[in-house]
């Protein structure tokens, strides 16, 4: 079947639809929500969110019985938050830096995940079979219910978000300033932290507890290479992240024993590492073309400053001098002189070349007084 | 009508980070008018003190109050230009969406800046310069540009009392001087200013008040009366000026 196909497919078949668009909400509510992570410089809150909320799974599986996702998705929304206030409250109360209690509440949570998650395994009940899903995550769990979860949501977290904008903003960029200007700096902290939180639970059953955070930072981390503007930077994760969502449910549909969250994951990375080389703003290669231009400039205008202090000696400063005279000073290459009859500087007829009226208010202006104290 | 109103009073204020104290003990009146400089040793606990003030930091014990009312009431009335180096200038926003954070404050929540602000904002930005800057990317602003967007965020306030950490720090002679204008404008329109502030030498030049801190309160008062050898020395644990080898 060609790619094609596949992607109409994706939008046809009635189950790989609801797998597809499903894949793509959370990967937009994820970029959109993430972007404010990655701005707190909380990236790896996510992280251990999500290792936290495994044990919270396996403990709603084992209080209810039931395997409905939403069931087990509230146990890990539960305990998802419990560790983030954990966390928070490690960093305030006692000398410990964020990354310490990050990686302490992350393994202590997911260790005690994965021992209930064995014990579970060991209980002479089939019906336990299908909770270590939640550790890479299955896409193709996926129901319609989910969805309209999923979508719920996230229309819920656009609403909020399009709210308190102003107040989300101002708590990202400089918290101490909105203090003074009378906002409730902890409720806007509270609001989204609860929003990060509540995405990487919904993220579990599609990517599970292992991969969610990159599915958070991925979208963002790319977003950020191409605009310096909040707003679409948010907007620009988003799609990033459902794009990511689109492309990896299809290269998964495409092959056999696919997992769809690792592909979602590794194509969100490759977005991010196309973003890094060929943004125009940040990009890697775009910065190494403006180095090498300005270089090029640079030579050019050194020319054109030595060139100018011969041109000076005469009367007429368009007089003619041989090009053998400037390399008695310093070698030039032949294609920066090319460049500068093209800009116009000077005139070349043969062996001569003379500076033109543009090229000597260039030269003159170039440094203002720098000019006037050359020989 | 009234002449000597008081625009700061803190009574009592001690802050301990940790057990160790950083401040002890502060009373501190701080008259209507005056541009007075806080000036100590680092770890001396300048900037704690104006954050206790503004209610960032929370003090163990003290109060502090504003124009003879609770600092929360006063809100509105104080402005503050933090340090520069306390936000990330990486953070995707433009020179104007900075100063308009300025406004935020009294449109209260969810409200959005209109055209009302975005024209008191961009006066606020010709008043320190930055105009033609408006629009840039602000990790493309220089150390000095920030300093002045940082202090157009507050102008935009319209405050009675700018409070201000460090604002000449990193900042080129050109943006000293424009700062140093900015500040002497407001004071004469009445405003009160209180400024942390390093440079000893240009203390006398700057400000017409100043206070001593080193985690107490050294002494306060006007540059004329109090800035002195002994006051500098009480504070800085050597006579610096005699300490500096000719």
């Amino acid at each position: 079947m060609s790619l094609f196909n596949i992607f109409i497919e994706l939008f046809t078949d009635t189950t790989l639809r609801t797998i597809t668009i499903g894949t793509m909400v959370l990967g937009a509510a994820s970029g959109m929500l993430g972007s404010f992570a990655v701005l707190r410089k909380e990236s790896l809150l996510g992280d251990a969110i999500s290792h936290a909320a495994l044990p919270g799974i396996i403990l709603a599986f084992m209080f209810t019985g039931s395997k409905e996702s939403y069931i087990l998705l509230i146990g890990a929304l539960i305990v998802g938050l419990i560790g983030t206030l954990w966390i928070r409250g490690i960093i305030h109360t006692t000398q410990l830096k964020t990354d310490a209690a990050l990686g302490l509440i992350l393994s202590i949570f997911f260790g005690f995940g994965m021992l209930l998650l064995t014990y579970v395994q060991k209980l002479p009940d089939a019906n336990q079979a299908g909770l270590d899903k939640y550790l890479f995550g299955q896409a193709a769990t996926l129901v319609s219910q989910d969805v309209y979860i999923l979508g719920g949501v996230t229309m819920f977290a656009l609403l909020v978000l399009f709210l308190f904008w102003k107040e989300f903003k101002i708590m990202l960029f400089d918290a101490d300033y909105a203090k003074t200007l009378g906002f409730n700096v902890k409720f806007i902290d509270i609001l989204i932290t609860f929003f990060i939180v509540l995405t990487i639970v919904l993220g579990l059953q599609t990517v599970g507890v292992v991969l969610m955070s990159a599915l958070l930072l991925a979208p963002a981390a790319a977003a950020r290479q191409w605009t310096n503007s909040l707003s679409k930077m948010v907007a620009l994760a988003a799609f990033i992240g459902a794009l990511a969502g689109l492309i990896g449910t299809g290269i998964s549909a495409s092959e056999e024993n696919l997992s769809t969250g690792p592909v979602i994951v590794i194509v969100a990375s490759a977005l991010v590492l196309f973003s890094f080389i060929f943004s125009p703003i940040r990009g890697i290669l775009f910065q190494q073309i403006r180095l090498h231009q300005n270089r090029n400039n640079l030579e050019q205008m050194k020319t054109l400053q030595l060139m100018f202090n011969i041109a000076i000696k005469h009367k007429d400063f368009t007089h003619p001098h041989s090009i053998g005279i400037l390399n008695n000073f310093r070698g030039f290459p032949k294609s920066s002189l090319n460049k500068m009859v093209e800009n116009e500087w000077i005139q070349i007829s043969g062996n001569q070349w003379n500076l033109t009226e543009t090229g000597f208010k260039e030269a003159k202006e170039m440094f203002h007084s720098n000019t006037e104290n050359h020989e | 009508m009234e002449k000597d109103r008081i625009a700061i009073r803190v009574d009592d204020l001690t802050v301990a980070y940790n057990y160790k104290p950083v401040l002890w003990d502060i009373d501190l009146v701080i008259p209507e008018g005056v541009m007075m400089a806080i000036v100590g040793p680092n770890g001396a606990g300048k900037s704690t003190l104006i954050k206790a003030i503004l209610d960032i930091v929370k003090p163990i014990a003290g109060s502090v109050q504003v124009f003879g009312k609770p600092y929360k009431n006063q809100r509105k009335l104080v402005a503050y230009v933090p340090q520069k180096g306390s936000v990330d200038w990486d953070f995707p926003t433009t020179a104007i969406d900075v100063v308009l954070m300025g406004t935020y404050g009294s449109l209260g929540w969810i409200k959005r800046p209109g055209l009302a602000e975005k024209k008191a904002a961009l006066e606020a930005l010709e008043k320190v310069d930055m105009l033609s800057f408006k629009d840039r990317q602000i990790s493309q602003l220089s150390g000095g540009q920030q300093q002045r967007v940082f202090l157009a965020r507050a102008l935009v306030q319209n405050a009675s009392i700018y409070i201000m950490d460090e604002p000449f720090q990193g900042v080129d002679a050109t943006t000293e001087i424009a700062i140093v204008n900015i500040l002497k404008e407001l004071r004469k329109a009445g405003k009160t200013l209180v400024v942390v502030h390093h440079d000893l030498q240009t203390v006398p030049e700057y400000f017409d008040w100043v206070t001593f801190l080193n985690v107490k309160k050294i002494a306060t008062g006007p540059i004329n009366d109090i800035f002195n050898d002994d006051n500098l020395t009480k504070t800085y644990g050597i006579n610096y000026k005699v300490a500096i080898q000719k």
